[in-house]
């Protein structure tokens, strides 16, 4: 665990710059490493400078971990590449699949999760740490679909990946909210459930109503700010398992960087009021 | 309805397959999720994630046609082309090409040489880094020993000649933000695209230039690509013509 890395913000070319002179206490940043797997060029400077002054976290898109064949080894052997340049201090990816037959389909799919999804998925998440020389953390996805097939719980499926595998996860408040509210489950107990101890990050982000399918349907859009319900939720879960690196996730409508950093000043104080309550239990 | 047989593998070709297929698959093993609305977020996202991918790769192109028009013929690309590596800055290798045998671009017929110079950034911008190759390495060989020497082009270098049309005219007043939109004098022209130092650069290139860099390329050593260069133009400048091209950035060494 990074005790040192408060919250972190997802970051975007536009804000390079003023992400590189940011010295916000416990600031860090994340990006995809899609975006950064390339032969040569300014993509890697520019990681490599903020770098330089701030811790980084690769959060992966592409790895298709629930995909029923095996991770592709050039994609892995690049990212394993990029790590030993970056040294990023977290690596995750998603119970998702985004790849099959060799092409690519740029989301996180969904699958059924039974025992034999999740077999393969461990031996994928195995093959994927043995390549990076790590263990990654696995985020829990967005759900919009009723998949009668399922034979496990999310959260038990996700305990055993850990259980199997030695990897950590990566919990995604947003997407509980949005996945609770489209399937009519409870966050509140979702998250009560959800194993502490294995949780090495937390995601925040934005959501939207669908364009056709209004309210009734939320979007994991990434576009505006994190929602009151899922701060609410966000302070729920900090009072419960503590501190964790916490990320602002956003991907559409970007706002100026003051202002995505001023919401990512609210994750922090909300961890700082959790490190304060940690402090006086223990005292 | 046997849903709890199929496997993850069947399920996933499945899911795949409706993604860019609208039609009813009542026999389908995801049968149950595709009478589902929310299964249109899946198909929507995908899509537009690769459309976005191609707009942000052939801004030239989309800014000629109009990002309506950009959009679709986009979409038409990716039912038939959908990516096939998840670094999308490599999606759309085979736009140029696509967009020559598209029927509504029949009459645009520049359009598919503005995408290959589009693609040309690309492949520059992500290039492998090599110190660009300076005048002085030159300059310090004795000239007995220079025409013996191969020039060695940078690893971010991409250049072509288009004969029917001033492409590299056209891309750059639709790639740079204050471009000339003035009348166009409709001729032959190379471009060539290199990156310095971090950014990626361009110049018009002449017949002669051009010669000389293929000659290069082709390994051949400095005397043959001058003679190659002086094929194609009489009374070319072989100094300013080596001097220009290092300026640019072309080379990254000398052997």
């Amino acid at each position: 665990m990074h005790a040192s890395l408060t919250a972190g913000l997802g970051l975007k070319p536009e804000h390079f710059d003023a992400a590189l002179l940011c010295r916000a206490p416990g600031l860090w940043f994340e990006v995809h490493p899609e975006n950064y797997l390339v032969d040569g060029g300014p993509r890697l400077r520019w990681l490599e400078a903020v770098r330089g002054s701030h811790a980084v976290s690769l959060h992966g898109v592409s790895l298709s971990l629930a995909g029923d064949e095996a991770p592709d080894a050039a994609h892995l052997q690049r990212f394993a590449a990029l790590i030993k340049r970056i040294e990023p201090a977290l690596v995750s990816e998603h119970l998702a699949w985004s790849a099959w037959g060799g092409q690519h389909y740029p989301d996180l799919l969904p699958f059924p999760r039974t025992t034999d999804a999740l077999q393969r998925i461990v031996a994928n998440i195995e093959r994927t740490q043995a390549a990076l020389g790590r263990s990654i953390a696995i985020e829990n996805p967005s759900h919009y679909l009723h998949i009668e097939q399922h034979a496990w719980d999310e959260i038990d499926f996700l305990t055993e990946l850990t259980r199997r595998t030695g990897c950590t996860l990566l919990l995604d408040v947003n997407n509980v909210h949005v996945s609770a509210s489209n399937l009519g489950f409870s966050a509140e107990a979702y998250l009560d459930r959800f194993p502490a101890s294995a949780v090495a990050e937390i995601h925040l982000a934005g959501h939207t109503p669908d364009p056709t399918l209004g309210g009734a349907m939320l979007i994991d859009s990434h576009d505006a700010p994190v929602a009151p319900v899922v701060w609410a939720l966000y302070q729920r879960l900090v009072e419960r398992i503590g501190v964790r690196p916490t990320l602002i996730e956003r991907d559409g409508n970007v706002p100026a960087f003051e202002e995505i950093l001023a919401e990512r000043n609210l994750a922090a104080a909300v961890l700082q009021q959790g490190d304060a309550t940690a402090e006086q239990v223990a005292a | 309805m046997n849903i709890a047989a199929s496997s993850l593998g069947e399920f996933q070709q499945a899911f795949a397959t409706a993604l860019f297929d609208d039609g009813a698959q009542d026999a389908s093993p995801i049968a149950s999720l595709l009478r589902q609305p929310a299964f249109a977020i899946y198909r929507n996202t995908v899509r537009k994630a690769c459309i976005d991918a191609l707009e942000a790769n052939y801004p030239a192109v989309a800014r000629l046609v109009g990002s309506e028009w950009f959009r679709a013929a986009a979409a038409a690309h990716v039912a038939v082309t959908p990516p096939h590596d998840a670094r999308l800055m490599h999606y759309g290798a085979g736009f140029a090409h696509f967009l020559a045998g598209f029927e509504p671009a029949a009459s645009l017929t520049y359009l598919p040489d503005v995408a290959r110079l589009d693609r040309f950034w690309t492949e520059a911008h992500i290039a492998a880094d090599a110190e660009v190759l300076d005048g002085s390495a030159l300059a310090s060989l004795p000239p007995e020993q220079l025409g013996t020497r191969v020039l060695i082009p940078h690893p971010a270098a991409r250049w072509a000649w288009f004969e029917e049309a001033p492409i590299h005219t056209i891309w750059r007043n639709n790639r740079e933000a204050d471009g000339d939109t003035g009348d166009l004098a409709w001729h032959a022209e190379g471009s060539l695209l290199t990156r310095p130092q971090d950014s990626v650069c361009w110049c018009e290139l002449d017949r002669a230039e051009l010669a000389f860099l293929d000659a290069c390329a082709a390994g051949h050593p400095l005397a043959d690509a001058a003679a190659a260069a002086l094929s194609v133009q009489t009374d070319v400048d072989l100094s300013r013509l080596i001097a220009k091209l290092l300026r640019a950035g072309a080379f990254a060494g000398l052997r």
